[in-house]
């Protein structure tokens, strides 16, 4: 047993598997890059309207807001890009402009703060399962609006 | 009698591991480098980056990396229930069996965990019919988008995470009152 171990442990085995090792690594480390799970690019007027689209952190608000407080008191579908919403609405105090009115949270006058997203970049919610499996390459910008900016 | 040259196959194992281990650890993308956000927006730096409000919370393996229902449980959030004052908070402590004739495990469905979430309307009765046994349920429907699919595989864990739902055991009794779905 020990001298069959013995034959197995060997510089050019061990240099075999630290280098396998290394390959490994870099593939984990340089991963592509990926928003987090559930942010919503909005895009239903910004790109014509040469903004960047909106980008909403799920994680964020969930934090201060349960579900129910958006999708039934505030009325917002659960479908990305499902809900009209338009600026003249958001500055009547509907939809996001139920909070963002500079008194919950900012206002309509920090423009940059929502429209976040890189230009071109579609209606979606990143990272769903519909992106990975169903639609996979709508999360990248179109390449003609890509770069753009 | 082991040579210096001999011993650097191992270290580099060693190191690499390390970085193995540390890759398991969680982590979140700064804004800049997530892919969707535009590095060149001069507002980014002002927004909070996912890291700083998401390492805190409970973990957990999939999704954003958060156990969003023990956060809310063990009290590490305390989000807003209503906007409106006139909003009922309704949190019922009802399980459902579902998939009860199928091959993968049976279904156990929590109101409980959902309704500190959301509203009953927020499912009832679009989504769902409130009648036990109502609702044909169809995984192709939910990784379309359908269903449990509306937020598992968008907000919600992931459907790659089987056992999660599938979590009940078929070849014991389910519990003395049970109510059984489809």
């Amino acid at each position: 047993m020990r001298t069959e171990f013995r034959k197995f442990y060997r510089p050019g085995v061990l240099w075999a598997l630290a280098l396998l090792a290394a390959i490994a690594g870099t593939m984990i480390t340089t991963s592509e890059a990926q928003a987090e799970y559930g942010d919503v690019v909005i895009n239903n007027h910004s790109d014509a309207a040469g903004m960047r689209p909106v980008v909403f952190p799920h994680w964020f608000h969930r934090v201060r807001f349960r579900c129910k407080v958006c999708h039934a008191d505030l009325g917002f579908k659960f479908k990305a890009g499902g809900n009209d919403i338009n600026m003249v609405k958001i500055i009547d105090g509907q939809f996001c402009g139920s909070c963002h009115n500079g008194k919950v949270a900012w206002a309509v006058d920090s423009c940059d703060l929502c429209h976040s997203g890189k230009p071109g970049t579609p209606t979606q919610v990143h990272e769903s399962t519909i992106n990975l499996l169903v639609t996979p390459g709508a999360l990248t910008p179109a390449p003609a609006a890509a770069g753009k900016r | 009698m082991v040579s210096t040259i001999s011993r650097l196959p191992v270290l580099i194992l060693l190191l690499v591991s390390m970085a193995a281990w540390a890759q398991t650890a969680r982590q979140w993308l700064p804004l800049a480098k997530d892919g969707i956000h535009d590095p060149r927006n001069p507002a980014l730096r002002l927004l909070q980056e996912p890291a700083a409000a998401l390492s805190r919370l409970p973990a957990d393996g999939a999704g954003n990396q958060v156990n969003w229902v023990h956060a809310l449980e063990r009290g590490v959030i305390n989000p807003r229930t209503n906007i409106l004052p006139e909003t009922q908070v309704m949190v019922i402590d009802v399980d459902i069996y579902l998939n009860l004739r199928g091959g993968t495990p049976i279904v156990r469905f929590p109101h409980r965990a959902h309704t500190m979430w959301l509203d009953c309307t927020n499912c009832h009765q679009q989504l769902f019919a409130s009648k036990a046994g109502a609702n044909k349920l169809s995984m192709e429907a939910m990784l379309k988008g359908e269903q449990c699919g509306v937020c598992h595989g968008a907000v919600a864990f992931p459907l790659t995470e089987c056992a999660r739902c599938h979590n009940t055991p078929r070849n014991q009794p389910l519990p003395v009152g049970a109510i059984r779905g489809s």
